[in-house]
């Protein structure tokens, strides 16, 4: 696990700096915005990743909303299949692929997308059984977190030289991304603090709500005027394959990075639960380590 | 456009959040394994 973990750091570095070369380097410039769009490099593959860490904890915060009763558990697996199967067929229906054609976006990427969403759903469940749902919904929220900050400061950052003000009041692309980094800090606000039995129920719940904010977001710039520029794939416009491939590039080294950082805090996650059963433990006067915890910890440890 | 710095700007301050937050698991992972280690060792102690 550890040398895993060894070779995977490695891997990961050599391919940012590999990245970071291509994006500073080899990448051409911007014949509009100069240099300064190399931001793009960063600013972007940090909102996607985030938006993946997000959606990852809504997947695991509704099974582990569900588990609470098998007819949910049951329910909620058919809802979400059912979900992937009308929405691959939606996206082929001739008024859907008009739509979705007058704004670049192809029917079978919807649909593709949409049908991976059952799988991913359903893998999730296996590779996480019971109070580890819980534990990756923790840790994607604060990765989440951490990459939708860079985001929200790279991105006024790059805005102070292109638009001319660092931030746009009102930009419903803006506003909405800025609500949706309060709404995970709100619930990792809840799960440090909150000291009830009940704290992953309702955490999960917030996810579960505040995840509806993603598709805000990602859409805003399709449906709504605003300050900022469409999206550079799937959005109608084009973009320079060498810029493409850096993009690309980029975002996979931001991947493997949060996977690095999602498996650090995974590991933490499960220290601290050790801590708190051990400190429940010495409470009944037991050694620790011995038995199960009780549903609420005597001593809460903090991460 | 001399926006040169705006951009080494942004780079440098995506690599401060991410070492400030690695900086704050490596923390809380230190502080955690002592206090398991502390729990251990006072287990054994009232045992003996």
């Amino acid at each position: 696990m550890k040398r895993g973990f060894l070779i995977l750091s490695i891997l990961t570095a050599i391919l940012l700096a590999y990245a970071l070369y291509q994006a500073l380097v080899v990448a051409p410039t911007d014949a509009l915005q100069g240099n300064v769009y190399r931001i793009i490099y960063y600013h972007v593959p940090s909102a996607w990743t985030a938006f993946l860490l997000f959606f990852i904890n809504f997947v695991a915060s509704v099974q582990y909303l569900a588990r609470a009763k098998p007819s949910a558990q049951t329910a909620a697996k058919w809802i979400v299949i059912g979900i992937g199967v009308a929405g691959a067929i939606a996206a082929f229906l001739p008024p859907v692929q008009q739509e979705l054609n007058s704004i670049g976006m192809r029917p079978s990427a919807l649909a593709t997308t949409v049908l991976l969403l059952p799988v991913f759903y359903l893998l999730l469940g296996k590779l996480f059984p019971g109070e580890r749902l819980d534990m990756l919904a923790v840790t994607s929220a604060e990765v989440g977190v951490v990459f939708c900050t860079i985001v929200l400061v790279t991105g006024p950052i790059w805005a102070r030289p292109v638009w001319g003000i660092w931030w746009a009041p009102g930009d419903i692309r803006l506003t909405s991304t800025l609500v949706l980094w309060l709404i995970y800090v709100s619930y990792l606000l809840l799960r440090r603090f909150s000291n009830s039995a009940q704290t992953q129920m309702l955490a999960a719940a917030l996810a579960v709500s505040g995840a509806l904010d993603v598709p805000l977001v990602y859409f805003s710039i399709w449906f709504f005027r605003t300050q900022h520029p469409q999206p550079v794939i799937g959005g109608g416009g084009s973009m320079d394959p060498r810029m493409l491939h850096t993009l690309l590039l980029s975002w996979v080294a931001f991947l493997l990075f949060a996977f690095l950082v999602c498996w650090s805090r995974f590991r933490l996650e499960v220290l601290r639960r050790e801590v708190e059963e051990a400190y429940a433990m010495e409470s009944l006067g037991e050694p620790a380590g011995v038995g199960s915890a009780p549903s609420m910890p005597l001593k809460r440890s903090t991460p | 456009m001399n926006s040169i710095k705006f951009l080494f700007a942004a780079y440098i301050a995506t690599w401060v959040i991410h070492g400030t937050y690695l900086g704050t698991l490596v923390r809380r992972f230190g502080r955690l394994k002592k206090e398991l280690g502390d729990l251990h060792t006072k287990d054994k102690a009232s045992t003996v």
